[in-house]
């Protein structure tokens, strides 16, 4: 066996399983954003949903997004990874009708893998912005269908070889395909289950504090961490020259998110806010995911500081809308996976790492590239937001979607689960 | 002067304090506590085991008021916290022989306020 084809799946096996990781990130940031009496119910969902995840994406999602089709979605190898493949071949020594993804040599089940705790990353995303109100059942629901359907189509069009691929749009590691997918998804939840009890009224924006700071903060170090996998691993391959530069886009635009963040909070908000300095560092992560292979670490530096601003800015604007979400989810991920993909029409260098991606309009490539990515973030939200929007107004008709006044109040820890995330203690009533 | 001590559902204190604002009792004093009532408790479950829990979460105000205030406050205190099941609480009235604000010294009725 190539040593090659031997190191590329140890690298792209490693990288997965730092994403796979990043669900404990998620599950910490989500529950330590939300107040006490949720917790179990927050924990639940994001523990469940890459549960769902794995068995929506095995099932049919990967043939969806990976099987030869036409531009729209894979129809060969639907169900469970099963078409004809001969990886680890690649190029035209691939036989198989998983051609999409044959530019990688790894094994088949390394290809699936890692693109396994992508779609789960994707699906998570949409837990934390319907929290503290949304029905478990509910919630599971959507999952599946974000897994078996939303995920891969959208998928299927940037990297399974579908129509916004051939039209020369490029997202590396998924502003687009997971972080604005699951952005859109989430901000239709946020508009159809309504704002938490209390948040929004008389004109007032009401703070709701997390109850639990210390979890938020271990949370977004274990997503900064786990997205050193995110971003690197998506060369599939150990490039030695790709995932140094990759890596070192990835903390640069991070640690320059936080810097913006945290200074636009202090400047605006009058103290430096805990909550929006990692929400900054999550939103420089998302924001240099499009571009992080295919831009400067310099440029790296202008992404991650125009991240922070936006996310702040953002999180203001939303809670002015009255689009109730407890996390930051939509800020982060919509906001920033929108401004990310954007990035790379701008800031793209051809060939910087490797991929031909043709230069950015800062680079003398003029509107070309930049046209792409405004066609790929358009057409991702105007299907995303049209199948999520069905989906929940079905399941709004048919089940609910919002748990009952009382149920709200009491907290859904006790409501959905009959647990306490902290018996023994006394959880305080506060207002 | 009064003290009135209530004993309320937790999830029913906005009601209730939105209720006694609007009978202009704005100070008042709130602590978090546990108790039995003749609920039966509810039933929660552990890895699978049921447990019955006894010692329930309750919310306790307590608001000094002069006696013109006594009545409108209790009405206050019922109207936000009544379900008509049982659990919604008790409401005990004592007697409160003096009142000291502590920042200026004041005493009795001009303490209370």
């Amino acid at each position: 066996m190539e040593t090659k084809v031997i190191i590329d799946t140890i690298w792209v096996l490693i990288t997965a399983k730092m994403v796979f990781f990043m669900n404990l990130g998620f599950a910490a940031v989500e529950s330590g954003f939300a107040r006490a009496k949720n917790c179990v119910n927050i924990l639940s969902k994001n523990f469940i949903v890459f549960a769902v995840s794995s068995l929506g994406f095995l099932i049919i999602g990967w043939g969806l997004m990976f099987g030869n089709g036409n531009g729209f979605i894979g129809l060969k190898g639907l169900l469970f990874a099963g078409g004809a493949d001969n990886s680890p071949a690649t190029g035209e020594a691939y036989r198989g009708v998983y051609s999409a993804i044959s530019w990688t040599g790894v094994p088949l089940w390394a290809k699936f893998f890692f693109q396994l705790v992508f779609c789960g990353t994707a699906a998570t995303i949409v837990s934390g912005a319907v929290a503290e109100r949304i029905k478990y059942i509910s919630f599971i629901i959507f999952s599946f269908v974000m897994a078996m359907l939303i995920y891969p189509i959208i998928g299927h069009w940037v990297w399974g070889g579908g129509w916004l691929a051939k039209m020369g749009a490029f997202d590396f590691a998924g502003s687009t395909v997971v972080h604005s997918v699951g952005g859109w998804a989430a901000l239709t939840g946020v508009a159809m289950l309504g704002p938490r009890i209390g948040k929004y009224g008389n004109g007032m924006i009401k703070a709701i504090p997390g109850h639990n700071l210390s979890l938020a903060t271990i949370g977004t170090f274990v997503l900064w961490f786990g997205w050193f996998g995110f971003n690197p691993g998506s060369t599939m391959s150990a490039d030695p020259y790709a995932i140094s530069h990759v890596a070192v886009t990835t903390n640069t635009a991070a640690a320059m998110a936080i810097m913006s963040a945290t200074i636009t909070s202090w400047l605006l908000l009058g103290k430096p806010d805990l909550g929006m300095t990692l929400n900054g560092c999550l939103a420089g992560l998302v924001a240099i995911t499009a571009p992080c292979a295919f831009v400067s670490v310099g440029n790296s530096l202008i992404i991650g500081l125009i991240a922070g601003v936006l996310v702040v800015l953002a999180v203001l604007m939303f809670d002015r809308l009255h689009l109730d979400d407890p996390v930051g989810a939509l800020s982060v991920h919509l906001v920033n996976g929108i401004f990310g993909t954007l990035c790379v029409g701008l800031f793209a260098q051809d060939k910087i790492t490797g991929t031909a991606t043709g230069n950015g309009l800062f680079y003398g490539g003029g509107l070309t590239l930049l046209k792409a990515q405004l066609a790929a973030v358009v057409s991702v939200g105007v299907f995303v937001l049209a199948i999520s929007t069905a989906t929940w107004a079905v399941l709004k008709a048919v089940i609910g979607i919002r748990v009952s006044r009382e149920e709200e109040i009491r907290g859904l820890d006790i409501g959905e689960h009959g647990n306490e995330a902290y018996a023994g203690f006394q959880i305080f009533t506060t207002e | 002067m009064k003290l009135i001590i209530a004993y309320i559902q937790p999830h029913k204190l906005n009601d209730v304090k939105q209720s006694l604002y609007k009978e202009e009792v704005y100070k008042m004093s709130v602590t978090n506590s546990l108790g039995c009532g003749q609920q039966k408790g509810y039933h929660e479950s552990y890895r699978g085991v049921g447990m019955e829990v006894n010692l329930l979460k309750k919310v306790r105000l307590e608001i000094a008021v002069n006696e013109n205030f006594v009545e409108r406050t209790i009405k206050a205190i019922i109207d936000g916290a009544k379900t008509g099941q049982i659990g919604d609480g008790k409401i005990f009235v004592l007697d409160l022989p003096e009142c000291i604000r502590i920042r200026t010294g004041e005493r009795g009725g001009e303490a209370i306020g």
